[in-house]
Formats: structure tokens, sequence, C-alpha cells
């Protein structure tokens, strides 16, 4: 069904297509078939106007004659003779033949002359013609009327030629049926005994012919005003679409970063008017981004001479913090103890300006990928092992779980191994001396790494707040656990650089899971990860409480991507 | 690595160390802290006048701030290799791709992101001073190239090509053993002596600089051969 539709369509796509995009074709389209409405209604009226005005000059015309010719027979049937016998033959051929000779030629009448006249109603008797026609030319109403009433009647009739040349055009003379006037009267002999009844029969054919000439001019004319009005509405049109397109082409540049481009600007009008707007809105855009360009750049500026200007004396006071140290073991207790303090502390502000400049640098928009080749099951096992003596203090032990040998993506391998770093950490530093499991699986469009811990998990609404700067989860123990509270921070930013999603998924008490996933290919859109988000081995655990609450909703740490996790992805 | 057999060359004399930094604070503390370390520190506050301090007091290592006003350190950096193999060991301000970029490209052995940890540094500097045991009297063959290991001369039919150290040692590391393939953390550790120095890209840096030296035409390598994905071998041919 519907491809039937698509196929009586499908030959007036173009016109529809042109309908649809040019405003052009549309008010050329309407114009036309408004003006053919127009144009016909009024080739209509005048053509009805023309045709009934001949027709009743023909209808005066032709009374008149026939009165006239009437009379005149009778004139001539009373003179004949004052005999009470019927009038000859010859009389009645003669009054026909001398009215066929006075019609002209063409003929400008047909005679039809019948009588005498029974007493029943069509009881006609002879009837006689100057030319053949059908009985039905003088029509049976007017024959009856004609015999019960006097004078002069007439009747519009199809004068119907029984030897009619059908090919003959009306132009050439040739006799046609058609349409024509029928005038009859009563014919008396001398006597009164008998009666005739003579017609003559008036055929339009000239009216015809100028009604089909004035038709002709009509529809030429009429054709040749709506070519007329299409062009004069492409043209007046074009007018306005021009300017309209020539903005739309600046327009669309413009949107493109070519801030430069402007309407050039002629005369006054509303067009014109349109231009300077627009003109007036590209300045003033132009100028905002401008002053945003330079903001970002300043920013950046500011990010980067305040990173030089500060690391240049830290690194002064490290160096010397070290020394003094190293010399500890010379000062009295408390001193010793001050450049214990002093070396713990500038670790911290260290890292913490690091990774502050980090996050400005994020904010800046400054941050680039380098993207190559990285393999997430090797990265993963590299980061453990880097991690394995921090778990070890911790008690903590840590397994690389892949279905596969290896889970490649195109990402830039610095930050994706900040990220594990920071996800695994983060994992042993709240493991609570439970087993740590990083998960790494990859499917044709996506590659994940997953890290489980069992520790005291995540409290309602912590799954979004865990990626806020400097969020803490447990204020109480907030300094003890180290870090400077913008490493998911930074990570979620490198994640989200790469156009991937950072999540995580906790529930108190059950631990919680922190999942990264990577598009296989840079700059592909995210659809799913291949690890689930909520861990695949709670529904074991479910099984041993059944009472227990369903896990938390998970909440997506990033905004560009749904939670979808794919049941069973990894079994742990 | 023992202490004593890198703070003093063959001559006994200790390792002199050029330090260009503008930041007075910092050059005096590098000061103090190297010389407890055992070398002999030499300050130049200035880009400009270092090429002159560095023909005086020929340091064997040039430890370099890429800030400096006037000549910057990038340029330094160039004027140096342009007459002397030198181990340049940078200080930057910037970790940025591009910076750390530059200053290798321009000739420096290595770079260290400020700030550093002393030991590090001092970690490094030893890792640029170190010289192999007075290697035996070898002759290897790479390509259409003779290393003289004990001459530190690399020669293509007759003519010697000049490297810097650091270059020397990367392709001696790569043409002892041509069948293996090395990845960019072995290279760095057999190499630079690091252990766990993340940052390849002092690799990427220095083949493509050794590349230009020995190479017919460095874009198509034939001589030190990139194996995708893992590292890099010496060509067979």
């Amino acid at each position: 069904m519907r491809t039937l539709k698509r196929l009586a369509i499908a030959p007036i796509r173009p016109l529809i297509n042109a309908w649809q995009v040019s405003v052009q074709a549309r008010v050329v389209f309407s114009t036309l078939l408004l003006g053919a409405l127009v144009l016909s209604l009024t080739a209509w009226l005048l053509l009805t106007q023309i045709s009934t005005g001949l027709v009743d000059s023909k209808r005066d015309t032709s009374l008149a004659q026939a009165e006239a010719v009437f009379s005149e027979v009778q004139e001539d049937l009373d003179a004949a003779g004052d005999t009470r016998a019927p009038p000859a033959e010859s009389t009645i051929t003669g009054i026909i033949n001398s009215l066929a000779s006075r019609s002209g030629s063409p003929p400008a009448y047909v005679v039809v002359l019948s009588g005498p006249l029974g007493i029943e109603a069509d009881a006609e008797g002879v009837r006689r013609t100057s030319m053949q026609v059908s009985v039905d030319s003088v029509p049976r109403d007017l024959r009856i009327q004609t015999r019960e009433q006097s004078g002069t009647l007439w009747t519009y009739t199809t004068i119907d030629y029984l030897d009619a040349d059908d090919q003959a055009s009306p132009g050439d003379g040739g006799i046609r049926d058609g349409a024509g006037i029928a005038v009859g009267t009563r014919l008396q002999t001398p006597g009164g005994e008998d009666e005739y009844a003579l017609y003559l029969l008036y055929p339009f054919v000239q009216q015809e012919q100028a009604l089909n000439l004035v038709a002709r001019a009509v529809v030429v004319s009429g054709v040749l005003l709506m070519a007329l009005v299409a062009g004069i509405a492409w043209l007046v049109t074009r007018q306005v679409v021009t300017p309209v397109r020539l903005a739309r082409r600046i327009a669309e540049r413009f949107a493109t970063d070519r801030l430069d481009e402007r309407i050039q600007v002629k005369g006054r009008d509303d067009i014109a008017r349109l231009g300077m707007s627009f003109n007036q809105m590209a300045t003033s855009l132009q100028r905002q981004i401008r002053q945003l360009e330079d903001l970002s750049r300043m920013q950046h500026r500011f990010v980067s001479d305040v990173s030089h200007e500060l690391r240049t004396p830290l690194t002064t006071v490290r160096m010397a913090a070290d020394v003094l140290h190293d010399a500890r073991a010379d000062f009295d207790p408390a001193t010793a103890r001050s450049a214990e303090l002093l070396q713990a502390e500038l670790d911290r502000f260290e890292s913490l300006l690091i990774d502050l400049l980090e996050i400005s640098r994020f904010d800046a928009g400054a941050a680039r990928l380098e993207l190559s080749e990285v393999d997430l099951v090797e990265l993963a096992h590299q980061v453990v092992d880097a991690q394995r003596l921090l778990a070890e203090r911790a008690g903590v032990s840590v397994r690389v779980l892949s279905r596969s040998l290896c889970a490649t993506a195109q990402a830039d391998p610095r930050r994706v191994e900040r990220i594990v770093r920071n996800l695994v950490s983060n994992a042993i530093a709240h493991a609570q001396s439970r087993r740590v499991e990083v998960i790494v699986a990859a499917d044709d469009q996506a590659a994940a790494v997953a890290v489980r811990d069992h520790g005291r998990g995540l409290g309602p609404g912590e799954a979004t707040q865990v990626f806020a700067r400097f969020w803490r989860a447990d204020p109480a123990r907030a300094r003890a656990g180290g870090g400077t509270g913008l490493g998911l921070a930074i990570a979620l930013e490198d994640a989200q650089l790469h156009g991937g999603w950072l999540q995580a998924w906790g529930e108190a008490g059950r631990g919680s899971q922190f999942r990264l996933t990577l598009p296989r290919r840079a700059g592909d859109d995210l659809r799913h990860s291949p690890i689930p988000l909520v861990p695949s081995d709670l529904s074991v655990g479910r099984a041993y409480s059944t009472t227990a609450p369903p896990p938390a909703p998970p909440v997506t740490g990033s905004p560009a991507g749904s939670p979808t996790g794919t049941p069973g992805g990894v079994r742990s | 690595m023992p202490a004593d057999a890198t703070d003093f060359d063959s001559a006994g004399r200790h390792g002199r160390v050029l330090v260009v930094d503008d930041d007075a604070s910092l050059a005096e503390m590098l000061t103090i802290v190297l010389r407890q370390e055992g070398f002999d520190p030499v300050v130049c506050p200035t880009g400009d006048a270092a090429l002159a301090m560095f023909r005086e007091h020929r340091p064997d290592v040039v430890l370099l701030d890429v800030m400096l006003p006037g000549l910057d350190g990038v340029d330094v950096c160039k004027q140096l290799r342009a007459e002397s193999g030198v181990p340049i060991v940078m200080l930057t301000a910037r970790g940025d791709t591009v910076d750390v970029v530059v200053g290798l490209e321009s000739g420096a052995d290595d770079y260290m992101v400020k700030p550093f940890k002393p030991k590090e540094l001092v970690a490094r500097i030893r890792a640029r001073m170190r010289r192999f045991d007075e290697p035996a009297p070898e002759q290897i063959t790479i390509g259409d190239l003779s290393i003289d290991v004990a001459g530190h001369d690399v020669r293509r039919a007759g003519e010697s090509i000049t490297l810097t150290p650091l270059e020397f040692d990367l392709l001696l590391c790569l043409a002892r053993r041509p069948w293996q393939v090395f990845t960019r953390e072995v290279l760095l550790e057999q190499v630079w002596g690091y252990r766990h120095a993340a940052d390849t890209r002092l690799v990427n840096v220095h083949v493509q600089r050794l590349r230009s030296k020995i190479e017919h035409d460095p874009e198509r390598p034939m001589i030190v051969v990139t194996v995708r994905g893992v590292g890099y071998k010496a060509g067979t041919s």
C-alpha cells in the first residue's frame, strides 16, 4: 500500500521538493493557480455574455425576417386563386423554391412546409423541405403550437441535416448539424379549407463561428497572460528571495566560524534594513565571541603563568625542605618533626597544585587529546602492578579480570592511565581490606574498565557527588586518606574529553563500582557499555538476602550518556 | 649505581654541572644540593652568557631552565648542540607536551618538570654522566654503519657521523642485539637509566633525532626500524 503511494508520488517528487524548498516556486505556483482560476471565471462570463448577445440578435433578425416572409407567402397564397380546391402542388413547390432561392448561399434558413394539416394532433400531411432535415428539427412542441395558435411562433432547436457532411468545418460554409432557431406559422389556403404549417429554420452557423473565434482568442490570450503573470511573479519574488538567499549564505558562512562575513547593503528598503540588522547582529556576536576567546586565551595564559610562577619557588622550597629533612637527625626533636611535617605537607601541596592546574586547564578548554591505540587490559595490569605496594600495605588483593586478551581503544594513554590509576587507588583506599577487582571488557563499539570494591560503598545520591570537586566520602576522616579531592573530578573531565563515560554505582555496605567506558574509535558516540554498571556479582548476593532493598538506581556521573548496563557482561 | 663511580670522571675530577637559571634562589638551592651530592656546580643567570660559560668551564652536564630572560632555553640548547654533545637536562615549569617536545627537539637529552624532587634530579644527572665501564675494543656493524665502541665513533664509508653520547648509546643499545625488539620502556631503562620514568616521548624524539643523522631517508628508516605497537629494533639490512 505504502509502496503504491510512493510510486504514485515518485514522478511529482521534484515538484513537491521544489514546493517545500523554494519560496519562489511556491509564490509562482500559487500565482499561476489563482490567476488561472480568475481567468477561467472571466473567460466563462465573457463567452456566456457574447453568446447570449449573439443568439438574441440572431433571434430578433430571424423573427423579423420570418414574419416578413410569412406575410409575403400568405399574400402569394391568397393571390394564387380564389378557389376552394386545394392549391396545386406546383404552387406549394413554387413557394418553397422561391423561398429557398431567396435564402442565399449558404442558405440562411431551411424551409419546412407541411400540410394540409389534419384534424388529429399529429396529422401533418406532407412535409416538404428545401433541404433534407429530420422531423425533429422542428420540435414537436412548436408543431403543436403552430396548429393551435395563429401568428408567428418560435423556439430554439437543433437542426439535424439528413445529408449532413459531418466532416465539414463550420468555417467553409458547408452544412453541418447545429443549434438554430425554428420559426413557424400557420398558412391558410384562400378558401380557408386547408391549413399549412410553414417553418423556417435559421441555423446559428455564423454565431457559432464568431463564438469559436472569440473563445480561441480568449484561450490564447489567457495562456499568454498566465505566462506573463508567472514571469512577473517569478521576477518579483526573485527581488525578495535573492537577498534572503544571500543572507542565508552569509549566515551559514558566519556559522562556520567565518565571523568577518557581512551582507552588502544597497539602498534603504526593507531588504537593506534586514541586511543592516543582520550585520549589526553579526558584529555584536563577533565582538562577544572575540571577547570570550580573549577571555579563554587570557585564562589559559594566566593558568600557564601561575603555573610557572608557582612552580619555580615551589621547587626551591621543596629542595630546601629535602635538605632539612635529610639533616633532621642532627636537629632537636621539635625541629626534626617540623622538618618531617614540612616535607609531608609539601608533597600534598605539590599534588594539590598539579591537580588544580590540571582542572583549570580543563576549565580553560586547553586540554588536548593525544590519541594512540591503548590496550586497556595491558594498561589495567600495569596500573595494578604499580599499585601493588600500596595494596599490600592496605591488606587488599587486587585482581584484573578480563575475558579477552586485549581491549583496545583509540585514546590518550596518559589520561586513561591517570583515570584507571585514580580509580584503583580510590578502591584500595576504600576497600576496607577486602578484595578489589578490575574488570576489563570490550565489544565492537566500546571498551570499558570497571573497578569494583567491597568496602563501605556509597550512600544514596553519592554516586554523582563523588565526581564533585573536593567532595569527600567521609568528612570526619577526610585528611587521613590523602589525595587532593580532585582526582575523580579530573578523571571525569578526562573521560568526557574522550567522549567517554565515567560512572559510579554504590550501595551502603555492598561496596561500589566505578566504570569507565570509552568509544573504540575516537569521536564515535557511545550507546552502551560492555560492562554493566551494577556489578553482576550482586545478583548472587541478592539471592542470599531476599529481604534486602533493590539496589539504588545507578546514577550517571557523566551527562553524556545513560547507564544502560547490559546484563550478563563479565562474570567476576 | 655506586656513587663513587659516577661522581668523578676518568680524570678523577668532580662532575661539573652548569646551571643556567635566572631564579637566584633556585640556582642557589641547586648549588647547595649539587654540592652536597659531590658535584661541582657553576651558575649562569642568563641565557646570553650560557655559551661563554660553557666554553669556559666545560661542564659534564648542563641544567637548563626553559624560561630565561633574553635568549631562552631552547635557543641556548641549540647553540650548545651546535658545538657539543654535552648532556643537557632541561628544567621546565610546563609539562605540556608541546613545551616538552620543543625542548627535546632542540637537542636536550632529558627534561624535568618543576617542581621536582632533588633526589630525582641527582639521579638523572648521574644517569647522564654515567660512562660505560671502559669498554673493550669492539667493532659493531649495523646496516652500512660501523660503530667503534671504545672510540665512541660511528662511521659510514669511512666518514665519521657526529652523535651526542645519548644518541650513541641509543644506537649501540639497538645494534648490540639486532634480533631484539626494544620497547620504549626498556630503552628508557637501558639508555637513560630510569626505572620508573613514564615518559616515552623522550624515546620518540631521540629516535627521530638519531634517524635524521644516520638514515639515508629519515622518512623511511632502514637502520632504526619502528615495530608498530611495540617499539624499535635495529634494521636487518
